[in-house]
């Protein structure tokens, strides 16, 4: 496809700025060496762990519906292709993306259901006991594809025994979204990468009459996603590594509250309402300006929106004074329940999916909804397709967790389905409460979950 | 038919043969088929399905959600039993004492609300009007639409940029910028109430209506000849006699609106700040995406008593109309 994209904005830009951020963030282990060169010829001589598969194994699968429609076409040829090569059959049940979780727990309690679940964020660590142990095809995918990215492992791995017990299979990338000509007239030629010029970039295009938008109810991936961007980002942070101690009512989070008073200045009336669509709509309407989100206002706008995609641009979420990447993106992993009759299938399946093969035709085929869990996929031509989805393949090495800096599990999952951060946001916005109160209001809940 | 008469024929015969074998057999067939005749028996068999379903189905969940309450369970992990830990947390939690509030007030208020449009709508449909059964029909629309359906309609009606609302009035020139209407705590409070209103009404009206249907003509003859007027009328005759009814429709109603939750859930999810969210929702929230089993039970279990005190005060009222 086609676009106009301003020219300091190419590739090679978005590496160095994707190099910036991982060197500052901390993640030693994680140089762009690693990132792009990882050991071709090793890759070739790993091999597969032996899996027996089961005689006519069944799958069944458990996933979440797709969010653009070519997912949900790439991933059916996929497994066919899978049943063509094993003889196996897969039966694949889609559901919204919020009610797997609820319908994967049942199952997890009750010892019954799917064999394999794609599900969000914490789910694994609700009931890693539960879980068959993944850790061969994973430490296998690892070293075929260039090894799995930090926060990956955070999610794959059970905390305390160190197993996998979930595959990654992707995020849905959140990044900002914006309108080239009205940052322009607004005096930018691209919205800023950090969280000072941003803030002021934002007011800028308010006084030309174009709001920014960022969702402030309870929106599961839009308000979670880049509230916790915003925390992180001053050095805010929930709960400290010990999974013990909240750390919320900081200075740090104190100077998020009142920053975002200021962003919140620049925003459209009504975002305290907005649920996960509502930013699509206003964007993709003329509304707002500004605002974050996965690739889906991108792809809706390439067919139906031509005058609206011409015009928009994506960028990584800029850096705040803590001075490197701190976002969140929709994470998604595969997982297996101990109870399934065919663990080798399920296995096998999954690691199917994963090869490149695949794992590219899928990334490819929905330009880039599903951002990259293995760092070779990295190199996918899929992401040169259009400069407004490269960086989204940036999401998964500048993503930190959700519940950071604590460990996941029953008190992360509950504060984030709780909105601790979301209404903590909400209520310096538009509860009027001061930025100490919210923050204390904060700590109270979070006490409660992490006692 | 010859042939059933020869199938019947056939099985006559067995059965003779039968008791002529085993005539212990009889006695003991003779015993059971005169304890079937006794009143008590036979009425407990015949119930005993409906029992055992109920027992199943509405007893057994109700039982493990007070057990529930009382343990730590999270998803995936059995719990142990913490007493009255989960109860005392609750009555000390911020989110949880601002639900107890939305949730009378949102009772509150849309059942009063309901309960008034409702009974004038009712006393207005039940006169004689060309096309009444027609406009009677039409009122009921709000109800048989699927509350997922017409709230998501409400969903967009009341969107903070595309409302039509909001639109009408700018075009008017009334407004200049679109109302906020699920944005602000009070603006958002308000509109969930007057969608549940919406969709309510029709239960009170029809309701009411057959019940005005059933009030002796005669009655308001006489009470015209004494020179009563409307007020009076209403005051003296209608209300008195559809009370019952009135009692019974109005428990109902309110049963249904303290434990909502589809409305809210799909329009606001209990945002913003918490400002929506009733027992239903906040229960729902807590149980099953975050996990906490028995923290979510015992909101729930918090509707039980609320609730069993207004089927109670019902019941009395009707027992003293009797």
């Amino acid at each position: 496809m086609k676009s106009d994209k301003p020219k300091e904005l190419t590739r090679r830009d978005f590496m160095k700025k994707s190099a910036v951020g991982l060197a500052g963030a901390g993640m030693a282990s994680l140089s762009m060496d690693a990132l792009f060169q990882w050991d071709k010829a090793l890759a070739a001589k790993v091999s597969p762990p032996p899996l027996k598969l089961e005689k006519k194994p069944v799958v069944r699968l458990l996933r979440w519906s797709g969010f653009v429609k070519s997912d949900e076409e790439i991933w059916t040829a996929n497994t066919k292709k899978w049943e063509r090569a094993t003889g196996g059959k897969v039966i694949t049940e889609y559901l919204s993306w919020e009610d797997v979780r609820s319908k994967a727990a049942m199952e997890a309690s009750v010892g019954a259901g799917h064999d394999i679940v794609l599900g969000w964020f914490d789910d694994p660590h609700l009931y890693p006991d539960k879980l068959l142990d993944v850790s061969d095809v994973a430490t296998y995918l690892g070293k075929k594809y260039g090894g799995w990215y930090p926060v990956c492992e955070m999610y794959g791995k059970d905390s305390k025994t160190k197993r996998w017990i979930a595959l990654p299979i992707g995020s849905a990338g959140i990044c900002p979204n914006y309108r080239v000509s009205w940052v322009q007239e607004a005096g930018y030629e691209k919205v800023p990468d950090d969280i000072e010029g941003f803030i002021k970039c934002a007011k800028a295009l308010k006084a030309k009459g174009h709001p920014t938008g960022f969702a402030l109810g309870h929106a599961v991936g839009d308000a979670n996603t880049w509230t916790h961007w915003w925390l992180w980002s001053f050095g805010g942070k929930a709960v400290e590594a010990d999974g013990k101690t909240i750390a919320i009512n900081s200075k740090e989070t104190l100077q998020a509250l009142d920053a975002v008073k200021e962003l919140y200045e620049s925003m459209i009336p009504g975002v305290a309402s907005w649920l996960d669509p509502h930013n699509n709509k206003a964007f993709l309407s003329g509304q707002i300006s500004l605002t974050a989100n996965g690739n889906s206002i991108f792809y809706a706008s390439m067919k139906k929106f031509p005058e609206i995609n011409k015009d928009l641009m994506t960028m990584n979420f800029p850096v705040g004074p803590v001075g490197r990447p701190t976002e969140l993106s929709l994470f998604s992993l595969a997982f297996i329940f101990k109870h399934t009759p065919v663990p080798n299938a399920a296995k096998h399946y999954l690691q199917f999916m994963f090869e490149k093969p695949q794992y590219g035709e899928w990334e490819s085929g929905t330009w880039g909804y599903v951002t990259q869990t293995l760092k070779s996929y990295y190199d996918l031509p899929a992401w040169q397709k259009d400069p407004r989805i490269t960086p989204y393949r940036e999401c998964m090495g500048r993503m930190l967790w959700n519940g950071y800096e604590g460990p996941l599990g029953p008190a992360s999952a509950a504060a984030m389905s709780e909105y601790v951060i979301v209404d903590m946001f909400a209520d310096v916005c538009v509860g009027n409460k001061s930025p100490k109160a919210a923050a204390l209001a904060a700590e109270r809940k979070l006490k409660r979950f992490y006692r | 038919m010859p042939h059933s008469e020869g199938i019947g024929g056939i099985m006559n015969h067995e059965s003779t043969d039968a008791n002529e074998h085993t005539g212990l057999l009889g006695q003991s067939w003779k015993r059971t088929s005169l304890a079937l005749q006794q009143r008590g028996v036979i009425g407990v068999l015949f119930t005993a399905p409906v029992g055992i379903i109920l027992l199943l189905l509405l007893a057994y969940p109700f039982v493990l959600g007070i057990w529930l309450s009382f343990t730590d369970t999270i998803i995936g992990r059995t719990g142990t039993f913490i007493g009255l830990e989960n109860y005392l947390y609750l009555i000390t939690d911020d989110v949880f004492l601002l639900t107890t509030f939305n949730t009378l007030l949102y009772t509150a208020a849309a059942v009063l609300l309901k309960l008034i449009f409702g009974f004038a709508l009712a006393i207005v449909l039940n006169r004689d009007f060309k096309g009444k059964g027609l406009v009677r029909a039409i009122v009921l629309l709000p109800w048989i639409v699927p509350t997922a359906l017409s709230t998501i309609v409400f969903w967009w009606l009341l969107d903070s940029q595309f409302s039509c609302f909001s639109w009408i009035l700018m075009k008017m020139g009334v407004i200049s910028n679109p109302i906020d209407f699920l944005g602000t705590p009070n603006n958002a409070r308000a509109s969930v109430i007057a969608v549940n209103v919406w969709r309510g009404i029709p239960f009170f009206t029809i309701g009411l209506m057959a019940g005005l249907q059933t009030i002796n003509q005669s009655l308001y003859e006489a009470a015209d000849i004494d020179g009563a007027g409307p007020w009076v009328k209403f005051k003296s005759i209608t209300l008195p006699v559809i009370m019952p009814l009135l009692a019974v429709i109005t428990t109902f109603s309110i049963i249904w609106t303290f434990a909502d939750f589809h409305l809210i859930w799909i329009m606001t999810r209990g945002g913003p700040v918490n400002a929506t969210h009733i027992y239903g929702t906040l229960s729902y929230q807590r149980a099953i995406p975050g996990g906490h089993l028995g923290e979510g039970a015992a909101i729930s279990i918090f509707i039980f008593p609320i609730l069993l005190v207004c089927v109670l005060l019902t019941a009395r009222y009707l027992r003293r109309e009797d």
